[in-house]
């Protein structure tokens, strides 16, 4: 078990043929993704490392039966591939791209909210179960097979932690990058509600970041709804007041959305928060003990 | 990104949003003439700068003729103005906004806003105008009226009328304001805005709403399809060096600390920095050199860290994923080498062929650089590297 993808997952490629979506594509089969199609519009009836490749999303789920999409289409293409993988049907899409204005994400998540799918990111790391499917650009090998459920906002800081993670001698069920974005597909309650359905999810790790208040609102919905035990980081400490560091929603505006004011919320859910990342491995130890 | 008041306020009265007549001037006798151009017996000198409080600050003057006014943009050009916001520097003024006075019946406050909760925009409105807004939330919130915007049906009448009726509005006032209140939200979506704040918005005797201050926030996002607003990015108002290191892809933030920092990855980055401080320690700054780390933005980036004189010892903090370590090792040997980094270089590679990155950077044997383990181990290091303990 896991949580959104598994080895069964069909993924189309959008912006497949592109730099980016061919090298990444590249890795993820390398990994035993299952990637059964790409699409780059213009380029239908070619075969791309091996995969055809179609014109449109819609034909690529009627003729591969695809079911989730990776997206790697410039900024300005963005929502539109969104919508488009939602229209056709796709249950899960992860966009990777960074740069979207906010005014098309704010529609494109309504409209996949509408369809019933689920949006992960945009600008994120992606989505990956260890050994069965990894639908981003992480390196695989960090991530090694286990019970802790991963959530994160940011990526390289990700990877560090599931490294931490392996180093203290467990794994990750699922691990997902929800992106920095100020508005995003899926945030950290869409999917610890679906970490307490899977069996194979012992604990959850979630890995938040100054700006808005999303840990906030995980804070109250673990509180009173999560019944597996939860650590948890907040990157930004030591950031100043008002000053953008590098994702577009990791500001604090006026008193909010500083990291002490979320670590306060978080252990008062009765979450283990670690002060220092380099604590995490421990800190999951210790909730897994209790 | 931001844009200066009088930049806002001509395009806001592009949209029929009614402000009072104005011109912008870089000297006094061009603020003379602009004067002379408004008409009128009394005016408002304001400075131009990228930071709220510049009322309280005395940024904002009323003059009432014309030796006043010379006298005003004389004192206020060229002088650091330093407000609740800006830190003890404060910023250069370099423009005024010269502006014909109105006469006030009440003021309000009308703000759109990004709301990240809702994933809208929300429409914020006050019968306490004038005054800071999170001030208002803190102490009166019931003084606050809000309406989210849902973008699939865009502002409605029905938006307006709950804002006007909250405030109190009479009649002959509500239709005006609702004018008001549709042509900015269109400005605000038109213009991928993130934040338009009118405050005070000010309600005249014979019944019109004006936008006495405006300021507006842009969607760096959606920048690239107005051409318009990027000609209004005055570079004079933005960080030198963070400029610079935004023109190569790196993302940096000074701060007050000696440890220098680079890292990939903006996540990384701030915990670096927080670790930092856990171990004793204060950072110099964020930078995140991005997902490649090349000799080049490694190069670019020690440069900018070494240009802040109280930097003491660089800590790199590399997880390489796709991009090996190996290679990153390389290129921070190359850029050491090519930048002369003579402080103590503390280097923790992890990921992707970390041990071969290890092995290389030890045979370098250069005496400067020390490898670490780990993020603490790093971390710890390099503040005892600041302490003079290498």
């Amino acid at each position: 078990m896991s949580i959104l993808v598994d080895k069964n997952s069909r993924v189309v490629v959008q912006g497949f043929t592109g730099k980016e979506g061919t090298f990444h594509s590249k890795q993820c089969l390398d990994y035993g993704t299952n990637i059964v199609a790409g699409v780059t519009p213009g380029k239908g009836g070619k075969i791309h490392l091996g995969k055809p490749v179609f014109d449109t999303v819609e034909e690529a789920v009627q003729k591969t039966g695809a079911d989730v999409s990776l997206i790697f289409v410039p900024p300005s293409f963005v929502a539109d591939a969104i919508m488009e993988a939602a229209d056709a049907g796709i249950k899960v899409i992860v966009c990777i791209t960074e740069g979207i204005p906010v005014k098309e994400a704010m529609i494109a998540k309504k409209f996949v909210q509408k369809k019933g799918s689920v949006l992960i990111g945009p600008n994120c790391p992606g989505i990956i179960t260890p050994e069965e499917a990894k639908i981003g650009i992480m390196p695989g090998f960090v991530f090694k097979k286990g019970t802790i459920g991963l959530i994160s906002k940011s990526g390289t800081l990700t990877y560090e932690m599931a490294s931490q993670i392996v180093k203290a001698g467990l794994g990750i069920s699922t691990a997902i990058g929800i992106g920095g974005d100020p508005i995003i597909g899926t945030t950290f309650i869409d999917l610890l509600k679906l970490f307490r359905e899977d069996e194979e999810t012992e604990a959850v790790v979630i890995i938040g970041e100054i700006g808005g208040d999303l840990e906030i609102q995980t804070a109250d919905y673990i509180k009173k709804e999560f019944n597996k035990p939860v650590a948890a980081f907040i990157a930004g400490q030591t950031a100043p007041k008002g000053k953008r560091m590098g994702h577009a929603g990791a500001i604090i505006a006026g008193s909010k959305g500083t990291a002490k004011e979320k670590m306060d919320a978080l252990k008062a859910a009765g979450v283990e928060v670690a002060e220092s990342p380099a604590l995490i491995g421990k800190t999951v130890r210790k909730i897994l003990i209790k | 990104m931001n844009i200066h008041e009088y930049q806002a306020k001509k395009i806001l009265s592009n949209y029929g949003v009614k402000t009072m007549k104005g011109i912008m001037a870089e000297t006094p006798a061009n603020a003379l003439k602009a004067a002379l151009t408004i008409g009128g017996h009394s005016w408002v000198v304001k400075a131009q700068v990228h930071t709220g409080g510049r009322g309280k600050a005395g940024g904002i003057k009323l003059v009432r003729n014309l030796e006043d006014l010379e006298q005003s943009v004389k004192n206020l050009l060229g002088t650091r103005l330093v407000t609740n916001q800006t830190g003890p520097d404060g910023k250069l003024i370099q423009k005024i906004y010269v502006e014909k006075t109105v006469k006030i019946k009440k003021e309000y406050y009308l703000g759109i806003v990004l709301d990240r909760a809702k994933e809208m925009p929300v429409l914020i409105a006050s019968s306490e105008g004038g005054i800071e807004i999170e001030k208002v939330a803190a102490e009166s919130p019931e003084k606050i009226i809000t309406v989210a915007v849902d973008p699939l049906i865009g502002f409605r009448a029905y938006h307006a009328r709950k804002l006007a009726f909250g405030l109190n509005l009479k009649a002959a006032e509500i239709k005006q304001f609702n004018k008001f209140a549709r042509n900015m939200y269109k400005a605000y979506y038109e213009n991928d805005c993130t934040l338009i704040e009118i405050n005070p918005l000010v309600l005249t005797p014979d019944d019109h709403f004006i936008a006495l201050d405006a300021k507006m926030v842009f969607d760096d996002n959606a920048l690239f399809r107005h051409d318009d607003i990027l000609e209004m990015r005055d570079f004079e108002e933005e960080e030198p060096t963070e400029l610079e290191a935004g023109r190569y892809g790196l993302s940096y933030v000074k701060l007050d600390g000696d440890v220098g920092c680079m890292v990939n990855g903006a996540g990384l980055a701030m915990s670096t920095m927080d670790i930092i401080k856990h171990e004793g320690g204060e950072p110099a700054n964020f930078l995140d050199v991005g997902g490649a780390a090349s000799v080049e933005t490694v190069s670019k980036g020690f440069q900018i860290i070494l240009r802040d004189q109280n930097v003491k010892a660089i800590f790199v903090n590399i997880f390489g994923g796709i991009v090996r370590c190996d290679r990153i090792a390389k290129g921070i040997l190359e850029a050491s080498e090519k930048i002369e980094v003579k402080v103590p270089l503390i280097v923790r590679l992890d990921g992707t062929n970390a041990l071969e990155a290890a092995g290389i950077i030890n045979d370098a044997e250069v005496k400067n650089i020390i490898t670490a383990e780990d993020l603490a181990d790093g971390a710890r290091k390099a503040v005892q590297a600041v302490r003079g303990d290498f």
